[in-house]
């Protein structure tokens, strides 16, 4: 079982998260958008959503220090576990605090306003439903998984970073990740659902992160396509027809 | 290393003949944006001025961002910030106009006109949202101010209005009597410099170099809208269903065969004008960095002479096909812009070298000259008009030199130099080569000139070279619309193989060809 979860499901998430990415590349560049409700709801959006997107990015960040970087590497420097640990609840926990309120701000807004809750898909109910899970998770997680059932003291730098860079190098460390507390091992593996669904819903927009705008020449030339090509996206996409109460034709 | 030269095509909208019937909008909406998503998106609008404009008071930059300024250091720069600014606001649009600053689109509850129970009251037709379903009450719309509909309430929020009232100090009377009223129909103006495309993130945004249309590339468009705030027209809209933007594509399709715009085809009063224009792209930014006054000088400076031997050297060193050159140097709209010079751009002080241009109306002052029952024809009278009722003047010129007046009054006289010296011709009165001395024209130019404003057929006022490939015969028929999944003309793989047996689809583009090559073999 351990070796199910912790030693294959995270390949076959890799698998469907990078497949997914190119097959939506590939086939659906007309569905590839924010999606932004911005026209319908302006006020709420300008606080909650750069709340929780730069919430987002720290967390991230957060993510990659821990993970990433051995505890042997910052003894070296100096750092002592004590000090570490405080930093990352402090900073980990300030900044998922953050996230928590940017992302209930946007809940309320998208529930609130009609025209937003309208604009709501299945897709992307059970995309908040998992996403706020994984948040959750891994608030609980950095409060409380310090300390296992039994009482011991819990290091997720002894475990979870180790098993996740033995990942890396395709040696996956099953017992590391096994010995890890409850709290993180679901907030893993939720994450790991949130994971393979990025590239079929919305969340696929942090994909386009727009950073070659710093680089390009403001005036973008193009020339006229030789041969009339159509879009990448075929079929079950595209316009809509209006659709009104008595003249439903609308796909969705 | 030679000079570049680009082609554009470039349109001239003739104020005094718009009678504000918005077929274009209507039949622009038809053609393009009758889908979900794009309900309040108007390709083509038509403006009542003085008014707010759609989305209302869009003209007001200190609150909407858009278009470019020029720093002190002497560069240009977006005015909603530079690229660092603009990542970082990615993930609220600190600007962007909301639906209520267009308007709610709805529907009428028709089912429930015949489904209503019988009883003592008629049934109604309630409105609903095309937003949330859910009824709703009718506030604006695209039109909300036509023809001077409550002016005494808006008017005072036109940008225009508010700007002469503050610092020129002119009170613009809305009372009927005193008023006065024009129209201006808007689409995109498919700039030299546009500041939407500037301000994609995506680059999804492009110019065609072989015509300099501005299209949404709709695969590329994430959707981050930042184009929206850096448009100063307010010309790039958001489909709130697919969740990219959206914008007026001069009908490419259409003048990619050698036919006009939905709008310019439609268009009742034949005001509009459609033609090529050759200009160096080197120097756009330079153009574009003039002082406020001297924009519209610049960029008609840009505009290079088609008839200038080293301009058409130089446009065929560039791959400029010669049929395009000579419909170049056959343009009405450069004859309108830099022989005739009255056309005048669209707020210039954007400085995104706007592309489609206006001969601004003289009929303001001929209806006010009118009403205090002078001979409003008249070449004294017009002249002296022009200069005294400065309101009108004043307008114009916010509207379309930054408010420079010299020039709008410069074109203004020239228009009733013209009006005044055919009346004469018209009546067989003698004619008085002294009113087109007065405005620094001959005589015969100003019967030139009126004859492409007055007259001009259908191949005068549209100029239009086809696309030039040797696969032209690809774009005679792209497709059927209407074979989309489920729809009427679904045609799919038959027992015969994927085209036996299909209907051909028949286009105005094809029909239009088709007439064309009829009327050659027969000699005509």
């Amino acid at each position: 079982m351990n070796v199910l979860l912790w030693g294959i499901l995270p390949y076959v998430v890799l698998l469907i998260l990078v497949g997914g990415l190119i097959w939506r590349y590939r086939f659906d560049q007309f569905g590839w958008t924010t999606r932004s409700s911005q026209l319908y709801e302006s006020r709420m959006l300008k606080i909650g959503s750069p709340i929780f997107h730069f919430a987002l990015l720290a967390v991230l960040m957060g993510h990659l220090v821990g993970l990433l970087i051995p505890m042997a590497f910052t003894e070296w420097i100096g750092i002592d576990q004590h000090t570490y640990h405080l930093g990352a609840v402090y900073g980990g926990g300030l900044a998922g605090l953050a996230l928590i309120v940017g992302l209930a701000m946007l809940i309320w807004r998208r529930r609130s306003t009609s025209a937003v809750f309208r604009a709501t898909t299945w897709n992307d109910k059970i995309m908040y439903l998992v996403l706020a899970t994984v948040i959750g998770l891994g608030m609980v997680a950095t409060l409380t998984g310090d300390t296992t059932p039994a009482g011991e003291e819990h290091n997720y730098r002894e475990t979870v970073s180790v098993w996740f860079r033995s990942l890396m190098v395709f040696q996956p460390d099953v017992e590391a990740m096994a010995a890890a507390t409850w709290q993180f091992q679901v907030h893993i593996l939720i994450a790991f659902a949130l994971f393979a669904m990025i590239p079929f819903t919305r969340l696929v927009h942090a994909f386009s992160a727009p950073f070659h705008y710093l680089f390009r020449p403001y005036i973008v030339y193009r020339s006229r396509d030789v041969d009339p090509r159509r879009s990448s996206t075929r079929t079950g996409r595209g316009w809509d027809p209006v659709g009104t109460p008595d003249n439903r034709r609308t796909r969705r | 290393m030679a000079r570049r030269v680009m082609a554009q095509v470039a349109m001239v909208m003739n104020l005094d003949k718009c009678i504000g019937c918005h077929t274009c909008s209507v039949t622009c909406k038809q053609a393009w944006t009758n889908r979900a998503g794009t309900e309040y998106v108007w390709f083509n609008n038509v403006e009542t001025r003085p008014g707010q404009g759609y989305p209302r008071t869009y003209e007001d930059q200190e609150r909407w961002q858009g278009g470019w300024i020029r720093t002190k250091s002497g560069r240009l720069k977006l005015r909603s910030g530079g690229r660092f600014k603009k990542l970082l606001s990615i993930f609220a649009s600190p600007v962007q106009p909301e639906l209520a600053d267009y308007y709610e689109p709805w529907t009428y509850d028709y089912e429930n006109l015949v489904q209503a129970p019988l009883g003592d009251d008629f049934p109604v037709a309630r409105p609903k949202s095309l937003i949330t379903g859910d009824d709703m009450a009718i506030k604006a719309s695209a039109n909300w101010d036509d023809a001077l509909g409550g002016i005494h309430e808006t008017g005072h929020a036109d940008p225009i209005v508010k700007k002469l009232r503050e610092e020129a100090n002119q009170q613009i009377r809305f009372e009927y009597e005193k008023t006065f009223m024009f129209y201006v129909p808007r689409i995109c103006e498919h700039c030299l410099n546009p500041s939407c495309m500037a301000s994609c993130p995506s680059g999804a945004i492009y110019k065609r170099s072989e015509d300099g249309i501005v299209l949404v590339d709709q695969d590329k468009c994430r959707g981050w809208r930042q184009c929206i705030t850096g448009c100063p027209y307010k010309k790039i809209y958001f489909n709130h269903r697919s969740g990219k933007a959206e914008k007026c594509t001069f009908c490419y399709p259409r003048l990619e065969v050698g036919l006009p715009t939905v709008c310019s085809e439609t268009c009742v009063g034949r005001l509009r004008y459609i033609g090529i224009i050759l200009y160096d792209p080197d120097q756009v930014t330079k153009a574009a960095l003039a002082d406020d006054k001297d924009l519209y000088q610049a960029q008609v400076d840009l505009m290079l002479d088609p008839t200038d031997p080293q301009v058409i050297a130089d446009a065929k060193a560039n791959g400029i096909p010669s049929d395009w050159i000579s419909a170049a140097q056959k343009s009405p709209v450069y004859a309108l812009i830099k022989h005739f010079k009255v056309a005048l751009p669209l707020h210039p002080e954007y400085r995104t070298m706007p592309m489609v241009w206006y001969v601004p109306p003289l009929s303001p002052v001929v209806d006010l000259l009118k009403d205090q029952g002078h001979d409003s024809e008249a070449g004294g009278n017009l002249f002296g008009a022009i200069d005294a009722l400065r309101i009108p003047v004043e307008y114009l010129a916010e509207l379309f030199t930054a408010g420079d007046t010299e020039i709008v009054t410069r074109v203004l006289q020239r228009l009733a130099a013209m009006r005044s010296y055919m009346r004469d011709v018209t009546l067989g009165r003698e004619r008085q080569p002294e009113l087109a001395e007065a405005v620094g024209m001959e005589p015969a130019a100003l019967e030139q000139m009126y004859r492409l404003l007055a007259i001009a057929k259908y191949d005068e006022r549209y100029v239009i070279p086809k696309a030039h490939r040797e696969q032209a015969h690809n774009l005679e028929e792209m497709g059927c619309s209407l074979d989309f999944e489920g729809g009427p003309g679904a045609g799919g793989e038959g027992p015969f193989g994927a085209t036996s047996g299909r209907v051909v689809p028949v286009a105005i583009e094809s029909f239009a060809d088709a007439k064309a090559r009829q009327r050659d073999a027969s000699g005509a």
